[in-house]
């Protein structure tokens, strides 16, 4: 006859009702632990993706992730000059905060390196790669667009051709893929103003140079568009990502890359600590508040045990006074804390699977976080159910009598 | 745990057990040189005013709380020397004695039937074995189609009848009642002692009930009565006031 299962049919309501109490704090425990995953998948996602053997980046900094990075485009193409290259993008990564359709979007735009990556590679779940140069977006789905939705950003409108999964930046906002040359049209738009402005100090200041009288003809050219000025350098990247050839060791790459003198040369592993190396104190502070949670749920359950024993102190010192074994006391008291551990960890669980998707930022439940919280519930439950058998096991056949 | 006299015919043999609550000036002597035996099959009444002693000299017996100094012998096994045991004292208990008290003190998660049940399942009997017999039992005290009852849904009589049937799962050598129809009306006051008397002489147990309601005394073999910590010397034997009760 099992004592613990009888005396939870007895009360039913409250067992339920306290297990679900339970259920939701592990549920927090387990959202904790999904907030934390979660971060580090954002985080280190598109490297995963990428599959970059190096990255070429702005001399001195940890970008582009970790710090901001700037390199000339035309790095690419000294990259692809290295023997053992087999290709070299340029990547460019960074997060505007546009109005659309009267709500706030805010997007990490990325730069494929469009005709090589269309962005097929990508887990789109509706809609095409970019088929053209200009004017194309992929949108994760997280920023809730919808295929065929036009976005104005900069002085262009960019259609939505294809929509993307689990594609977030480092902050958890979504991630929308246009050519490289789109995303830094949109990175470096500046208002017409501004370049109006900006044309009239370069005449301005040429005007007043004897260059001016001599060729009057540069001061039409230095009143253009900037892009036919030779004389101004060409558009920057964030970084270079190089993909070296088959059988061709990365290192070696590396290290000729390195002896330029103007940019750094890491690889995905490096590229990948600096990453984690960033989100370090949120990863801490997260971990450190399931800890505390952890210990928050030990103690609430301790509780609830143990006025479950006290309960039962009556029923305890009548059964001892018949006679039964320390063991099926104990057996009554933890039975009891285990189940109460189990159905709270299944409730955590299913709320969890229903709740955590509308979380703003992604909640990952990996099987591993699983099965390390399972245990953390069995060693709760155990540790929890110990306040109560101590105070079972000093309970006297005699009080039966008082 | 030594082995039972099966064959002993006393139940139990109390010698010169005394118990001293406290030390120094708070020291309070409850219970003092008593001495008594108990037949199996025998049922004996214990009365006395309050403060008598008589809880605490079922207590000692019951292995509950042990005599500060004397001997108890159950069943030819000697358990008790002082206040040292000479046995498993929980095991002991489970095994050859049987507790009713003013209260059932029915589990309240488990149902009649179980309540029995328990009693022999702690004493490893098989379930199955278990069940049956509390069944028997359940019968043979007329509660059987109340076996499915949680001990809330009985009446005080019936919850009772449960608490002797539990008393006896394990066939114990010795059952001790303390005052257990004191929340019974006397007609089922009556119906309970008589029952104590019937498993007594069926079921060859001793059986001790400590009592006040001097209404029911004819029912008993004999009757020991303390009164300040000592069993009066007229009343070790088969007493006069018993004889003139049952007269």
């Amino acid at each position: 006859m099992n004592l613990a299962i009888r005396d939870i049919r007895h009360k039913l309501s409250r067992f339920l009702l306290t297990a679900v109490g339970i259920g939701l704090l592990l549920m927090i425990v387990m959202g904790m632990a999904g907030i934390y995953q979660g971060l580090t998948e954002d985080a280190l996602s598109f490297l995963e993706r990428t599959k970059a053997n190096l990255w070429i980046v702005q001399r001195g900094t940890r970008g582009p992730f970790a710090e901001i990075s700037r390199i000339p485009w035309s790095l690419e193409d000294r990259a692809y000059a290295v023997t053992g290259v087999a290709t070299a993008r340029a990547f460019v990564s960074h997060t505007i905060q546009r109005e659309y359709q009267g709500k706030p979007l805010r997007i990490v735009v990325q730069g494929l390196a469009w005709p090589k990556d269309d962005g097929s590679v990508l887990p789109l779940v509706a809609g095409r790669a970019l088929g053209q140069a200009h004017y194309e977006m992929l949108a994760d789905r997280t920023l809730g667009l919808r295929v065929g939705d036009r976005v104005p950003l900069g002085k262009d409108i960019y259609t939505v051709v294809g929509i993307t999964t689990g594609m977030t930046g480092p902050s958890g906002d979504g991630t929308a893929f246009f050519t490289v040359r789109d995303a830094i049209a949109i990175q470096y738009d500046v208002p017409g103003e501004a370049i109006r402005l900006e044309r009239e100090a370069r005449r301005s200041r040429l005007e007043k140079q004897d260059l001016a009288n001599t060729q009057p003809l540069l001061l039409e050219r230095a009143a253009g568009p900037a892009s036919q000025l030779p004389a101004l350098g060409t558009q920057n990247v964030v970084a270079i990502m190089v993909n070296v050839a088959p059988g061709v060791d990365p290192a070696r790459v590396a290290k000729v890359i390195s002896g330029w003198t103007d940019v750094t040369a890491y690889s995905n592993d490096v590229q990948r600590e600096l990453m984690l190396k960033s989100i370090e104190r949120n990863r801490k502070q997260i971990g450190l508040f399931r800890t505390l949670l952890v210990i928050i749920s030990a103690i609430i359950m301790a509780l609830i045990l143990y006025t479950l024993t006290l309960d039962k102190i009556h029923d305890i010192a009548m059964l001892k006074l018949m006679g039964a074994r320390n063991r099926v006391v104990v057996a009554l008291i933890l039975q009891q804390a285990l189940l109460l551990g189990a159905l709270g960890y299944g409730l955590a669980y299913g709320i969890g699977l229903w709740i955590f998707p509308l979380f703003p930022r992604r909640v990952a439940i990996t099987n591993a976080n699983l099965v390390q919280l399972s245990l953390i519930v069995l060693a709760i439950s155990i540790l929890s159910s110990l306040l109560g058998i101590w105070k079972a096991m000093s309970v006297q056949p005699n009080e039966i009598l008082s | 745990m030594r082995t039972i006299l099966q064959s002993d015919a006393l139940s139990v043999d109390a010698q010169s057990l005394t118990k001293v609550y406290g030390y120094g000036n708070t020291e309070v002597v409850a219970m003092r040189e008593v001495s008594f035996q108990v037949q199996r099959g025998e049922v004996v009444a214990l009365v006395g005013p309050s403060g008598a002693g008589k809880s605490t000299l079922l207590t000692a017996i019951g292995l509950i709380n042990p005599p500060t100094s004397g001997n108890i012998t159950i069943s030819g096994c000697p358990v008790m020397d002082g206040p040292r045991p000479l046995v498993d004292i929980r095991a002991f208990r489970r095994k050859y004695l049987g507790f009713v008290f003013q209260k059932a003190n029915l589990i309240p998660f488990l149902n009649a039937l179980e309540n029995v049940q328990v009693a022999m399942e702690i004493n490893d009997i098989p379930s199955r074995k278990a069940r049956k017999r509390a069944l028997e039992l359940l019968d043979y005290l007329g509660v059987a189609d109340r076996s499915g009852n949680p001990p809330s849904t009985l009446s005080g009589g019936q919850q009772q009848r449960v608490a002797v049937a539990r008393a006896l799962a394990n066939n114990p050598s010795l059952i001790l009642a303390d005052e257990p129809t004191a929340a019974l009306d006397s007609h089922r006051g009556r119906q309970v002692m008589e029952l104590f008397r019937m498993v007594a002489h069926e079921q060859k147990a001793g059986v001790i009930v400590v009592t006040h309601d001097h209404r029911a005394l004819d029912i008993f073999d004999r009757i020991l009565e303390m009164e300040d910590g000592v069993l009066r010397p007229s009343a070790t034997g088969p007493s006069s006031w018993n004889a003139e009760t049952r007269a």
